[in-house]
């Protein structure tokens, strides 16, 4: 892979069933490209972890995903609430999710830790009233350096 | 242990399971009905166990490499989650045993919790 491959995907903020559509057409599109399965992985749990965010507390959003050689990078970019306090929003245990969610299995304030815990690089750009990009990055490390 | 061996030792229905899936070795599991969790402390499990029923169940194995997922508690997917595992060759057991006791059985029967992420 020579080239840079890029997406967008519109992620709907209505429908929970359908979180994950995203960052699973992102996952079989870097199995094609033929990276590690860790790599992919990494990649796919710490988008899927984003996208569920987005539908739970943003009511949807946009993401940018460019795969190249040497890294894959995300970008989720949502016009919800904002942060009010990202190094709170950081640590593990701490969520503003309704009940609800946590009946769906989700709302453990594992999210963003997560996220971090799983890519190379992230950032949060947050402000309250207009919205949050996170921007992670997951290095590649291509298989011919790992050989040698 | 094989996908049949879980089958047998928690006397559960497959719901689907691809060709070829049941003869599958797999090694470890984990047993949780936050998917939170399972994407924050799972690594190489192959098999989830859970009393969860959603459609995020099943996305979530997905991302994590997740083979076989058994349904606890006697709870059954709809057509549409089957249909969504079907999609990602992803098998699907139901058995009526409670979390505590299906994964002491397959504990007791060799299956580990394998290691923690990073």
């Amino acid at each position: 892979m020579s080239q840079t491959i890029s997406f967008h995907y519109d992620v709907p903020g209505d429908d929970f069933t359908r979180a994950g559509e995203a960052s699973g057409s992102v996952k079989k599109a870097l199995k094609k490209v033929g990276l590690a399965p860790d790599i992919i992985r990494n990649v796919a749990i710490a988008m899927y972890e984003g996208e569920i965010n987005m539908v739970i507390h943003a009511g949807g959003g946009q993401i940018d995903v460019d795969i190249d050689p040497d890294a894959v990078r995300m970008v989720l970019k949502d016009q919800g609430p904002g942060i009010k306090d990202i190094s709170l929003a950081m640590q593990e245990g701490w969520s503003t999710a309704p009940d609800d969610v946590r009946s769906l299995g989700f709302g453990a304030g594992m999210g963003l830790p997560n996220m971090k815990k799983y890519t190379d690089e992230m950032e949060i750009e947050s402000t309250v009233g207009v919205g949050t990009t996170v921007t992670m990055t997951v290095f590649t490390h291509p298989r011919e350096e790992a050989v040698s | 242990m094989t996908i049949q061996d879980i089958k047998d030792i928690l006397q559960a229905n497959v719901l689907w399971a691809g060709e070829g899936v049941l003869s599958q070795e797999v090694h470890t599991a984990c047993g949780s009905d936050m998917m939170s969790d399972v994407l924050a402390f799972v690594k190489d499990q192959a098999v989830l166990l859970t009393g969860l029923v959603n459609p995020q169940v099943i996305r979530t194995a997905e991302m994590m490499d997740i083979i076989c997922i058994v349904f606890v508690r006697g709870k059954k997917p709809d057509s549409a989650m089957i249909e969504l595992a079907e999609e990602r060759g992803i098998a699907l057991l139901s058995c009526d045993q409670r979390m505590f006791t299906a994964c002491g059985l397959l504990y007791e029967n060799g299956l580990r919790g394998g290691r923690e992420e990073k």
